[in-house]
Formats: structure tokens, sequence, C-alpha cells
């Protein structure tokens, strides 16, 4: 192990790291919309939206991110639509996320009971308040340990964008093995990355999914 | 020369050759996933124990390979084993140990989800009238998990498909790899092939996993009670 190389590259997997967390951070910001989107249409049952919803779920629950890349990167170009890398890993990565966060959000929305609903419209609440102030805030609350692993789950997934040559952490390792030959180093590093982001997430979640099973409503 | 358009996938033996590489990335995935479960199984009963000490080594194992990113382990494999240890093996190798050391992981935490939530009076009862260990989990324990696991497993293997979609990224050849080929060598032909062949894989993988998925949800509704 080759101490001085490992600082010496650091400072690369610095500007890697702030990349996939900057990627992982605005695909997790429009996977939660698509999510909230989703979730609401379907819970509404609106008319012909919750059909589109429902195949765009299946669709993506049903296909891999590293083909949905391909086909966004290298495909699409063809029938004139040409994308940069980094909105195709940002759509990729929401197209993906999109359909697990509505999953994350249905639970949610199903935990809140009628009563709740009813109590509200009984105060001449119109839908739309029900909606923001008693049905959202309480399934928020619910679905937040399975939000939290979803993103966890997409940052995870971003390894995998260094296929479309976004310079991620993927990527750079990906280099200096080419370049130095310094295996371990770089690996080691990878894996060093990957912890520094993930790990203190996944504590937080463990915590915050310990706090919340005191906030329940009404029990 | 005209544009072939979709006609790249029926050219020649394209077809062929595509839903051969398809094939591979379909065995790794089973062979993963079997191995995955012969040794999830007692892996997720060992979790179980009430032996501490296993347990935390079991715990930190999952959380391991929970933590780090699939794609990282599979760079490890393929590149940081060799270079360690001296032994080369290929992508496909790879592929298999790492999948396997992923389902494994996971198929155990989900038999422990499954044990763990089956009341606790069954095996007193069990131990009540006078079953052994093995008795209790062979009569009592497995039959009853068994139901809550089918529809978690199966699911297992659409996860286990679609993850094995990333072996071509340290060079087993499989359908994205055939893909490739296929559009370099009609690039003159078929300027647009690259749109319709990985429209197509798109698609392929979608009607691979879509019908489990379907099932898995059948399953789950009918076994809700």
């Amino acid at each position: 192990m080759d101490i001085d190389f490992i600082l010496e590259i650091s400072s690369l997997y610095l500007e890697a790291g702030k990349f996939t967390l900057k990627l992982a951070f605005i695909g997790i910001i429009l996977s939660l919309l698509i999510g909230i989107f989703c979730s609401l249409v379907n819970y509404y049952k609106v008319k012909f939206l919750k059909k589109i919803v429902n195949w765009y779920i299946e669709l993506s629950r049903n296909t891999p991110l590293l083909i949905q890349l391909f086909f966004l990167y290298y495909g699409l170009p063809k029938v004139g639509i040409k994308l940069g890398a980094f909105t195709c890993a940002v759509i990729g990565l929401a197209f993906l996320g999109g359909s697990y966060m509505a999953e994350a959000f249905r639970g949610g929305l199903e935990a809140v009971s009628k009563a709740q609903i009813e109590a509200g419209l009984s105060l001449g609440l119109t839908k739309a308040q029900v909606t923001r102030y008693i049905i959202f805030p309480q399934a928020l609350a619910v679905s937040i340990p399975s939000i939290g692993a979803n993103a966890i789950f997409i940052i995870k997934e971003t390894s995998i964008v260094s296929a479309i040559s976004l310079k991620d952490l993927m990527f750079v390792t990906k280099d200096i093995i080419g370049i130095y030959y310094k295996t371990n180093e770089a690996l080691l590093m990878l894996v060093v990355a990957y912890l520094i982001i993930l790990l203190p997430l996944s504590l937080l979640l463990t915590y915050v999914e310990r706090r919340l099973r005191y906030a329940g409503f009404g029990n | 020369m005209q544009d072939l358009g979709i006609r790249v996938l029926i050219e020649g033996n394209n077809l062929y050759r595509l839903m051969g590489g398809l094939l591979v990335t379909v065995k790794i995935a089973l062979i993963s996933v079997i191995i995955s479960i012969i040794f999830g199984i007692p892996f997720g009963i060992v979790m179980t124990s009430k032996n501490k000490l296993l347990r935390l080594v079991c715990r930190a194992y999952l959380e391991a390979v929970r933590i780090i990113p699939v794609m990282v382990w599979l760079f490890i494999f393929y590149f940081g084993v060799p270079k360690l240890t001296g032994i080369h093996l290929a992508g496909d190798v790879v592929s298999v140990i790492v999948f396997s050391i992923w389902g494994t992981a996971e198929k155990g935490d989900l038999v422990r989800g499954a044990v763990t939530s089956l009341p606790k009076h069954q095996k007193e009862s069990g131990k009540a009238i006078g079953l052994t260990n093995v008795q209790i989990y062979r009569y009592i324990i497995i039959p009853q998990s068994v139901r809550r696991l089918l529809p978690a497993t199966i699911n297992l293997v659409t996860r286990m498909i679609k993850t094995t979609s990333l072996v071509v990224l340290i060079g087993v050849v499989e359908v994205l790899k055939v893909g490739q080929q296929v559009i370099e060598s009609f690039v003159l032909q078929s300027p647009s092939a690259s749109f319709w062949v990985y429209g197509f894989i798109f698609f392929l993988y979608f009607i691979i996993c879509y019908p489990i998925s379907l099932f898995v949800r059948k399953l789950e509704l009918r076994w809700k009670e």
C-alpha cells in the first residue's frame, strides 16, 4: 500500500465524490417529486393519468438502469433527441427512483385512516386542504423510512453512470487502475469514499426509524 | 445505402445473437440465485440464533454487502482479487461469485424476517410436545416460512436479472455487448441501429421481468390471509 500515492489521488476522489453526491441529490429530489405525483394520482384514482402512471411504474421497475441509460444516451440521439450525459443520468435516476418513491408514498397514504379525512372534510376543509394539511404530513411521516432506504438505493445506483462516461467515483477508480496500475490503492479509496457517503446515511436512517415509532398517531 | 431501421434486428443472425447474449445474463442470474438460496437459508436461520457473537458476524456481513454498491464489489473481485492473490478469474465467474455473495445476504435477511415473524408460541408448542430442534424446523418453522418467503424469493430473481446487467462493465459478453457489436457492424447500413437495438434490449428485459413481477403480486394477494 502506497500512502503517498493515496494522498495524491485523494483530491481526485473528493472531486468525484462531490459529483456522485450532486448527481444523486438531483436524482433523489426528482424521484421524490415524481413519486409524490404518481402516488397521489393512484390515491385519488385520477382516470386517464392513472393508467399512464401504472405503466410508467411497471416499465421502470422491470428494467435495469444501465439499459435505460444506454437507450437514453446512445439510442435516442439517432432519432434526433440529443441529451448530454449528465442529463441522461439525471433522467435515468429520476425515471428509476420515481417508481420506488411512489411505492414508498403509497404505503404512507394507505396508512392515513379514513376518519382523519372525514374529520377534515366535516370541518369544512376543501379536498386540496385535506391533502395538504392532513393526509400529506401523516403519509410523509409513515413513509420516511422507505424514502430513506430509496435515497440510499439511488446513491448506490449512481455507481453505473461511468458507463456513459460521467466522471464519478467508479470512473476515477477505473482511470487510476488503467493509468498507474495501483489497483489496491484505487479500490481502497473507492470503498472508503462510498462508506463516507453511505455509512452516516445508513446510521441516520436506523436512528430515524427508531424515533418514528414513537411518532405514530393514536397508539 | 438505405437505412435499415428496425430491420437491423432481424438482419442476418442478429436476433439469434442478441438472444444468446440475453441467455448469458439470465444464466448468471439463475446460477447466482440458486447458490444464494442454498447458502441464504442456513445463513438466515443462523441470524436468528441466540448467540450474540454469531449474530454480530452475520449482521456485519449483511451490512457490508448492502452498503457497498454491487458495482464496487464487482470491481473489487475483478480488479482487486487478482492483484492480491494472483488468481485470475474470468468475468462471468467473478459475476457469479459476487452475485452469490450479494444474493446470500439478501436471501438470508428474507429468511430471518420470515422466521422471526412467526409467533413465538409456534416454536414453544413444538418444544412442549417433545419435538427436537430439527423436527421443529422441519415440520413447523420451514413449512410456514416458505409461504411468506416464496414471493420475496421470486422477487429476488427479478432483482438479480436486473442487477446482472452490470456484468457488461467487467467485460462479460452479454446482451448489451452483443448489441454494441451488432450496432458497430451495421453502422454503415443502419445509422439508427443503436436506437432500435438498445430499445429492443430495454423491451427484452421488460418482457422477462414483468410477468415474474405480476406472478409475485398474484401470489402475495392470494396468500395474504
